[in-house]
């Protein structure tokens, strides 16, 4: 019963955040064409296509670890998400150099907000990933098996958004 | 498996502070404890407000701080007095009323209202650091932008209100999921008292309408800290984006403070007619009909922007579309009434008050989502009148209700009726006289938030009735708070059922116990105390 209402509470939260995530979405659709010229140019599809798969796969790690209570693919899974983030930090590094900022225009403003916005729900999915690996470290029986479902949950829908968001910012300067 | 403990239960007996309580009547009481305190310094600014526009060309403040008062005023009222007052009732009566120990995560409930109330905190510190926010509550842009608000009045509104939103929208995830699963054996989803499913709705309202807001805020954040341009025509970006996400959250927030102040008075009437409720389930369903409609109808608020012909016709059938189920509703509890043995004490004035309010703000809201007369009367003082209706004369009434029922369930003892009535009769006449007024002055072309008037213009004579009215409100809220402190400390003893209610909230003491119930009941129908009290007369449903 218990474990409903866990599961249950974090299907909400995550349906509340699909709203939020929606909304920035929208904003990023509505000002496309604005920064249509810019993102072309200047984004890397490639480099980040291989750091997306990073985290793709992370989420089939996340679904082993959940699945054997296993702390090694927990540790995989933060690894995989570690690497995400290492490639948005690149890409945003470069194009800083480039003087593309989220106040430089309106791509800059959307493009960062948005991936930024993301980068902050993988960086909290990371510390929730920690906890977890924490308290299996220490005491692997206490730990209920609700809270591997939850955080994977959670993983999952951090995933997810990416698909969204990747489709939308990157693959969608090839149309 | 040994478990580890979602939280710990603190041996019963054992007293846990303030700071420190995961009760959900006790945080409920908080909650209540917060609204009541944000009602009081919002009503103080909205008496600035009279004071200033009672006669014409008046000194008293200066256009800065009024524009600090009206934009303070607004939030205050809506997401830091009336939302907390409601989710209060609601943290404190649902798990009552079916029949559970607690909220379905205590701690979690304890994290809401601390960031709903530091959320308040960090919009009233924008007074000390500078200048409070001054561009409205809807803060529009590009008047909310860097360029044109300079100071950190807009950040602190920001920052407040994303706070105060996380709060409330964690608060309904768990009161959708406590109502969802915690339900006592027997209580079916159709049988919850009408409060609770007004609680529900109102949970999925909050998160799908909070998350816009939020989404909203960010943006705005970006552009005035990072230099963005998403609301910045000059950049490139669209000021009325702003618009849309704020009024996809804003509508449906009226209906998140209205709709549980209807559940309040479909307690209160069935109980004081001594009826069951009249059409339950069309209660029930047009409140979802009420919830799915409020997302469609958010432009009725940019009528003047320009949106074009066709998407204003679109959003005023949707608006118009919204009066069949309120009005479903305001049949349904006068047909409680009719045939009932009414007993018209404080908290059925109360109800009965709202029911009248509500109709005179639903139909100049009707009025109002006609895109010509909106376009005559818009940001004049017929909106205003027409939003105070709503939200003083509906949603406060209603508030009053629930107060004046369920006061003695939470302390043990009843709350003066005499005072009470006092408090109707002056809220009521108040009220009007403060309100009514308001139509006429916005007919003949009075603005909202002009901070005066010259005498020329002939508003003077209602602008000063308006504002003697604002005094005789102040005076009932006074006799409010004294009727809330003397009847804590020498109410009569309420006992446990002193109303001879229907719902399970006053089948434990009064107040209740930290586990609230000895046992967990088992129901058989939709009033399963009067079950209990007639079981030869029982509920079929």
């Amino acid at each position: 019963m218990t474990a409903d209402r866990t599961l249950l509470g974090v299907a909400i939260f995550i349906a509340s955040e699909s709203v939020f995530f929606l909304a920035i979405v929208l904003a990023y659709v509505a000002y496309r064409d604005a920064g249509l010229a810019t993102a072309k140019a200047n984004l890397d599809i490639g480099r980040t296509a291989i750091f997306s798969i990073a985290l793709f796969a992370s989420s089939g790690t996340m679904a082993l670890a959940a699945r054997a209570r296993s702390g090694t693919w927990l540790a995989a899974t933060m690894a995989l998400g570690a690497i995400f983030l290492v490639g948005q930090g690149s890409e945003y590094a470069r194009l800083l150099g480039e003087g593309i900022g989220p106040g430089s225009a309106l791509f800059g403003t959307t493009f960062f907000t948005l991936t930024g916005l993301h980068g902050i729900h993988v960086l909290a999915g990371l510390v929730a990933l920690a906890a977890l690996l924490t308290a299996n470290l220490g005491r692997p029986r206490a730990v209920r098996a609700v809270a591997w479902e939850a955080v994977s949950f959670y993983w999952h829908f951090v995933d997810a958004v990416w698909v969204v968001v990747f489709s939308v910012v990157y693959l969608g300067t090839l149309l | 498996m040994t478990a580890i403990p979602l939280w710990v239960r603190r041996p019963a007996g054992e007293r846990v502070g303030w700071l420190r309580t995961v009760d959900h009547k006790a945080i409920g009481v908080l909650y209540i404890g917060m609204g009541v305190a944000f009602f009081a310094v919002g009503g103080l600014e909205a008496l600035l407000l009279r004071a200033q526009l009672a006669t014409p060309e008046a000194g008293l403040v200066d256009p800065e701080t009024f524009n600090q008062a009206f934009t303070v005023h607004g939030v205050t009222m809506i997401l830091l007095a009336v939302v907390p007052l409601l989710v209060g009732f609601a943290n404190y009566m649902v798990p009552l009323m079916i029949g559970a120990p607690d909220v379905a995560f205590p701690r979690l409930n304890a994290l809401s209202f601390w960031l709903s109330l530091v959320g308040g905190v960090v919009l009233y510190f924008s007074f000390l650091a500078g200048g409070a926010p001054d561009t409205g509550w809807f803060s529009y842009a590009p008047l909310s932008e860097r360029a044109f608000a300079p100071g950190t009045g807009v950040d602190y509104y920001i920052l407040g209100l994303a706070v105060n939103g996380a709060g409330t929208i964690i608060g309904a995830i768990n009161l959708s999921v406590t109502i969802l699963l915690m339900r006592c054996p027997g209580m079916a989803i159709s049988r919850v008292p009408l409060f609770v499913w007004m609680t529900l709705v109102t949970s999925v309202l909050i998160l799908g309408a909070y998350p816009a807001l939020t989404a909203a805020l960010v943006m705005l954040l970006v552009d005035r800290q990072l230099a963005g341009h998403f609301f910045d025509p000059a950049g490139g970006g669209q000021a009325v984006l702003w618009q849309h996400l704020f009024w996809f959250f804003g509508h449906p927030e009226v209906y998140i403070m209205v709709l549980p102040a209807m559940g309040m008075i479909s307690e209160v009437i069935p109980v004081f007619s001594r009826k069951p409720i009249f059409g339950y389930g069309f209660v029930a369903g047009s409140s979802v009909a009420i919830a799915f409609l409020s997302f469609g109808v958010w432009a009725h608020h940019m009528f003047a922007v320009g949106l074009g012909d066709t998407e204003n016709a679109i959003f005023s059938a949707t608006s118009m579309l919204i009066a069949i189920p309120t009005g479903v509703k305001i049949f349904n509890w006068i047909a409680t009434m009719i045939g009932g043995r009414l007993r018209m004490t404080t908290a059925m004035l109360f109800a009965v008050g709202f029911i009248a309010m509500f109709v005179i703000g639903g139909l100049s809201g009707v009025s109002l989502a006609v895109v010509p007369i909106d376009l005559a009367v818009t940001d004049s003082y017929y909106v205003v009148a027409h939003l105070h209706y709503v939200l003083f004369g509906g949603t406060m009434l209603g508030i009053f209700a629930g107060a004046y029922y369920w006061f003695p369930k939470m302390t043990g003892r009843l709350l003066s009726e005499r005072l009470g009535r006092w408090h109707f009769w002056l809220t009521f006449a108040g009220f009007n006289l403060t309100f009514l007024p308001q139509h006429w002055l916005g007919a003949v072309g009075m603005p909202r938030r002009v901070f005066t008037y010259a005498a020329s213009t002939g508003w003077g004579p209602l602008n000063l009735i308006s504002t003697i009215g604002a005094a005789i409100l102040a005076i009932a809220m006074v006799v409010f708070f004294v009727n809330l402190v003397r009847s804590l400390r020498s109410g009569e003893i309420a006992g446990d059922d002193p109303w001879d209610a229907f719902t399970l909230e006053w089948s434990t003491t009064s107040p209740p116990p930290p586990e609230n119930f000895a046992t967990i009941p088992a129901v058989t129908g939709r009033r399963p105390l009067w079950d209990r009290k007639h079981p030869e007369a029982r509920d079929k449903s």
